[in-house]
């Protein structure tokens, strides 16, 4: 490995994980799934909140402008993993759905490439949400 | 509609993936940019490595 792991914050040592329990601590979870980096927004990560913004929504928008699929029936096994990948896009998922885009099947590779993009991009925010999770638990020291 | 050559849809896929992989899996801004770059050169350099085995056992 380039460098060594994340060492978990010691529970109650600093005055921020004294604090870090109160409120609604699903908040930064379910708006950093729904809005890329909106989670680390709410924990006042700015630059953190806005790469994964920019990197995330990229890679979606790529996808879609690669004419990838969005997965919307669950036929088949690997079609209900593709539809969870896509989900992990949250609204942005919801609103491509809406606007009819990604509803053409694949016919070229490039369109293919769009598609994992799209599935990727998916997959990145729900790890990109449990951060800030962690961050907001106090499990992920800064 | 977009059609990047395949190394650069890599090119793109690789920059994305190592941020993320560098803001959510180090603490530090310092290890966040050394892991992103690890990620990123390792995912080129597997790619490069891989084609040239594919090109190898194709010929």
């Amino acid at each position: 490995m380039a460098t060594t792991p994340n060492k978990p914050a010691a529970a109650g040592k600093t005055s921020t994980n004294k604090t870090s329990n109160q409120g609604f601590v699903y908040l930064p979870l379910i708006a950093g799934w729904l809005i890329p980096g909106a989670g680390h927004f709410l924990l006042r990560k700015w630059i953190r909140g806005s790469l994964l913004f920019v990197c995330i929504i990229a890679m979606f928008i790529l996808g879609l402008a690669m004419q990838g699929k969005l997965y919307t029936s669950a036929q088949d096994i690997l079609e209900m993993l593709g539809v969870a990948g896509d989900l992990g896009g949250g609204l942005l998922y919801f609103i491509s759905r809406t606007m009819g885009m990604g509803a053409e099947p694949v016919r070229t590779t490039v369109a293919d490439y769009g598609t994992k993009f799209i599935v990727v991009a998916g997959l990145l925010n729900i790890i990109a949400a449990v951060d800030a999770h962690n961050l907001r638990t106090g499990r992920k020291a800064s | 509609m977009i059609h990047p050559s395949h190394f650069t849809a890599v090119l793109l896929f690789a920059l994305f993936a190592s941020t993320v992989f560098g803001i959510t899996m180090r603490d530090t801004p310092r290890r966040m940019f050394r892991y992103a770059a690890y990620c990123f050169i390792l995912f080129i350099g597997s790619t490069i490595v891989l084609s040239w085995v594919m090109f190898l056992i194709a010929r």
